[in-house]
């Protein structure tokens, strides 16, 4: 799930929000941009203090339990983890100073570098590193993996441990070192012993900043105050690999829900980052000289127009491949971002483009002319016959709002009949997981959107499973697909992953797992002042400095 | 007088019980489920249900409700499903902001329209009413979000002299405080204002008509003292009534303008709460708002006596 879906509550309602962004762009085109004219009078003598406007609110601060990606971006600050995927997609040691493999493949002996401590003054030391895997591999699906191979995590000593293994698991360093929630964050061992489905109690971590609990206002403030003794790694810093060294003393995140608020404040000078902008105030921001722009997350989202197979019409393959050859993802795609081209790519492909092992194989089936005269004649073959289609439509998230009228429009030029069930995200998070009859509380479409991080590989695309009963929601079956997803898993060496990935997406496009509607960015913005912005799947704050 | 304040005031326990009873079964029943926001996208079925019954969000309505009942009347509203804090505190939190909010803007509201609805109805059928009136027709359609961005426009992109968002609590420095105060004010005022003009203006003409008002003019007294002494005085109860139930539209208002002008109010942790699903946080500040609103009526029905001493409890 993306940025601003895990913070439903800063949305008023769609029409309330179209109004209003519908006034904004007349502002701006009035003239707005003499923002970049005034004085940030109000942000003297803070050169220390790095104040960010995050995708949403911090309601909770469990990377284990609660996997909002804002979540993540917050742990990330408080808590280290023993390996960190950079921007090449490498995994390098972040806490640990190294590893070894034996022969066999089946035991991982990992050492922590020396000096590591935690907030509270304590060293690290390996029971708190088992404790905290132990924690995160009942909720991560990577971690329930490896547990369910898994003979043994012991301590050597204070700096090692080893995991014993049953069966080889390639991927062990990609699931220390993910970047996709739960994220492996290593607590102190009292900590990490609270059930995973529970909220941990106490945010010590051993990561670059300490976190300001008594100055944490949920919906409105968290702060960080750096901590004086992390030791960064000597090498240069990249996403959540190499050295996190900490330019400011204190990180204040203010949660700010109107977008337009947010523009304001970045304008005079009152906030120094803001994570997401809106697409429609981006053209304002752009005018500012004192403002920077650049995409936040090149990994992006992918749009997602999720069937239930438990019911007809789209218990039939031919009912979804009706859908994959009518939907156009250009439509879908200039429903969310607009006209900016920059923004969004046609995906013929399950996986994140751009990647190293991105795959179109299989996907000639969403490039093209759109077919609807076959696509009706798949659906009378499906045996479709005009009843009523729940299409669910969370239509406090614009993009799903986007999506969902678009979709409400195939439908009917398919001939469907459309029960557009337009409601909040709340609801909808609770209505796709009903089992019954569509007719009876159930439903057939829903639309969701995935970060792109999550869909490079399958490790962590919970949405790519098709377990049936236990897969994600829509409950997709298909056995040979989930051979393909296990030969991912023991594929070693790119070109053997991205063979795997290749029958994946072919068996994947044609059972019909879901329809991607897309591959779409959005923009951060920053203060001219601030240098060592990058790009990343999460805001990267080591390394950023203030003028 | 003490009785009756007193009765008012015991009166309010059947009132709370049926906004809880209420408050409690609408969420019941509402569709959403927090437990799917906790989980994350990515959380299997199985994971959302562990987490569901780990909130106790699967037991029956009616021990769901003794137990935070009982809760309530040993005065816990319980933790939040989502931060894990007392209500109590997030209410504490919260509070300072949107009462410094409404009673500002009372303030304004009521020291900017009183005398305006009093010269308009003076001066009716002049320039200065036309004026009056046409101000509060704009006030009152114009929606607060609209009037909230073009006041941040001006005053802070614009001329700089204000900042466009944020609270600083009064312990931090009155000049602080009153800087972040002071565009959300007018922002949430304009409607309220337009309301207590409208309503001052219709309640003088009234007055402004009787024989006593007549007599007293005709006695020589000062226009003045005719306004704002004679004829005021007898025109305030309906115009304290209409403040009194302005403070409901305060409310709602304040949840659009501690938005737009992104103030940590009780407004906003209301609509997370509703938004996520944080039943616990919803019924406790629903609690509170019907707990102000009656004691807010309770004042209203108080101040009646010292403007009609006719009105005796």
């Amino acid at each position: 799930m993306a940025a601003s879906r895990d913070h439903p509550a800063e949305v008023w309602g769609d029409y309330t929000l179209m109004k209003r962004r519908c006034f904004l762009k007349a502002s701006a085109v009035a003239g707005i941009s003499a923002g970049a004219l005034s004085t940030p009078a109000l942000a003297q003598g803070m050169g220390r203090v790095l104040r960010f406007v995050p995708q949403a609110n911090l309601a909770n601060l469990d990377p284990v339990w609660g996997t909002q990606y804002v979540v993540r971006n917050a742990s990330l600050l408080i808590w280290d983890t023993l390996y960190g995927i950079d921007s090449k997609l490498e995994i390098k040691p972040q806490m640990a100073e190294g590893h070894e493999l034996s022969s066999d493949g089946l035991t991982w002996t990992f050492k922590l570098r020396s000096g590591l401590k935690f907030h509270d003054g304590e060293p690290v030391l390996t029971r708190d590193v088992i404790a905290s895997l132990d924690r995160w591999m009942v909720r991560d699906p990577l971690g329930q993996m490896i547990k369910a191979q898994m003979d043994a995590m012991e301590a050597v000593d204070d700096r090692s441990f080893r995991i014993r293994l049953r069966a080889p698991f390639p991927k062990m360093l990609y699931a220390l070192g993910k970047n996709q929630s739960p994220v492996a964050c290593i607590m102190p061992e009292r900590v990490a012993r609270t059930d995973p489905f529970k909220q941990i109690q106490e945010y010590v971590g051993s990561g670059p900043m300490e976190f300001v609990r008594d100055e944490w206002v949920p919906g409105s403030r968290a702060v960080w105050a750096r901590f004086a003794d992390y030791i960064p790694r000597d090498e240069t810093a990249d996403w959540m690999a190499g050295g996190k060294r900490m330019h400011f003393d204190r990180i204040e995140w203010h949660v700010v829900p109107d977008p337009a608020t947010a523009s304001a404040a970045l304008q005079n000078g009152e906030v120094d980052w803001w994570e997401t902008p809106l697409a429609d105030l981006v053209p304002t921001l752009k005018r500012n000289r004192n403002i920077a722009l650049d995409i936040a997350d090149p990994f992006g989202n992918v749009g997602s127009f999720r069937m239930n197979h438990l019911y007809p019409p789209f218990s039939d393959v031919r009912a979804r491949r009706a859908i994959q050859i009518a939907l156009s993802q250009e439509d879908y795609m200039r429903a969310v971002v607009g006209s900016d081209d920059a923004l969004w790519k046609a995906m013929p492909s399950f996986f994140t483009p751009g990647t190293p092992l991105y795959v179109e194989d299989g996907g000639d089936v969403l490039k093209g002319k759109r077919d609807f005269d076959a696509a009706k004649k798949l659906l009378a073959e499906a045996g479709y016959k005009g009843e009523p289609i729940t299409v669910l439509v969370g239509t406090d998230q614009p993009p799903l709002n986007a999506m969902g009228q678009v979709t409400a429009d195939l439908l009917k030029q398919l001939g469907m009949t459309v029960d557009y069930v337009a409601t909040d995200w709340g609801t909808v998070g609770q209505r796709r997981a009903v089992k019954t009859p569509p007719g009876e509380g159930g439903w057939n479409i829903f639309h969701t959107w995935h970060a792109g991080a999550d869909c490079i590989t399958p490790a962590a695309y919970t949405a790519l499973r098709t377990t049936g009963d236990t897969a994600w929601f829509g409950w997709p079956k298909s056995d040979e697909i989930e051979t393909a997803i296990a030969g991912w898993f023991k594929a070693s060496g790119q070109a053997a992953e991205k063979a795997a990935l290749a029958e994946i997406n072919r068996k994947s496009m044609d059972f019909v797992t879901f329809v991607p509607t897309g591959f779409y960015m959005g923009y951060q913005a920053w203060r001219t002042n601030l240098s060592g912005v990058v790009k990343g799947p999460f805001p990267v704050f080591w390394d950023v400095k203030k003028a | 007088m003490l009785a009756y304040v007193v009765r008012r005031i015991v009166s309010t326990i059947p009132v709370m019980l049926i906004v809880a009873l209420f408050v409690f079964s609408l969420l019941y029943i509402a569709p959403g489920d927090p437990a799917a926001v906790i989980a994350g996208d990515q959380a299997t079925p199985q994971d959302v249900e562990r987490i569901r019954i780990s909130l106790g969000l699967d037991r029956p309505y009616l021990i769901r409700f003794g137990g935070w009942l009982w809760d309530v009347v040993n005065f816990d509203l319980g933790k939040s499903i989502f931060t894990n804090l007392p209500v109590t505190l997030m209410i504490a939190q919260r509070i300072e902001p949107t009462l410094a909010l409404c009673v500002a803007t009372l303030l304004l509201a009521v020291s900017v329209a009183v005398p305006l609805g009093v010269i308009a109805a003076w001066k009716q059928g002049s320039w200065i009413d036309r004026a009056v009136m046409t101000f509060a027709v704009f006030s009152f359609s114009v929606p607060v979000f609209v009037v909230g961005y073009l006041l941040a426009y001006f005053f802070a992109l614009r001329l700089d002299w204000l900042p466009v968002q944020g609270y600083t609590p009064i312990a931090q420095g009155f000049w602080p405080f009153l800087q972040n105060l002071i565009l959300p004010a007018v922002t949430l005022g304009s409607a309220y204002m337009a309301l207590i003009a409208r309503i001052t203006r219709a309640t003088m003409l009234e007055v402004l008509a009787q024989d006593y008002v007549r007599t007293a003019k005709s006695k020589g007294v000062g226009q003045r003292t005719v306004l704002f002494v004679h004829a005021l005085k007898n025109a305030a109860v309906p115009i304290v009534t209409v403040v009194g139930i302005g403070v409901a539209l305060l409310i709602g208002g304040a949840v659009v303008t501690e938005s737009v002008f992104a103030i940590p109010g009780l407004g906003r942790l209301t609509v997370d709460a509703i938004l996520r699903r944080d039943y616990p946080v919803i019924q406790g500040v629903i609690l509170m708002f019907s707990f102000a609103y009656v004691l807010v009526n309770l004042a209203v029905d108080l101040l009646y006596t010292l403007f009609d001493p006719r009105i005796r409890y």
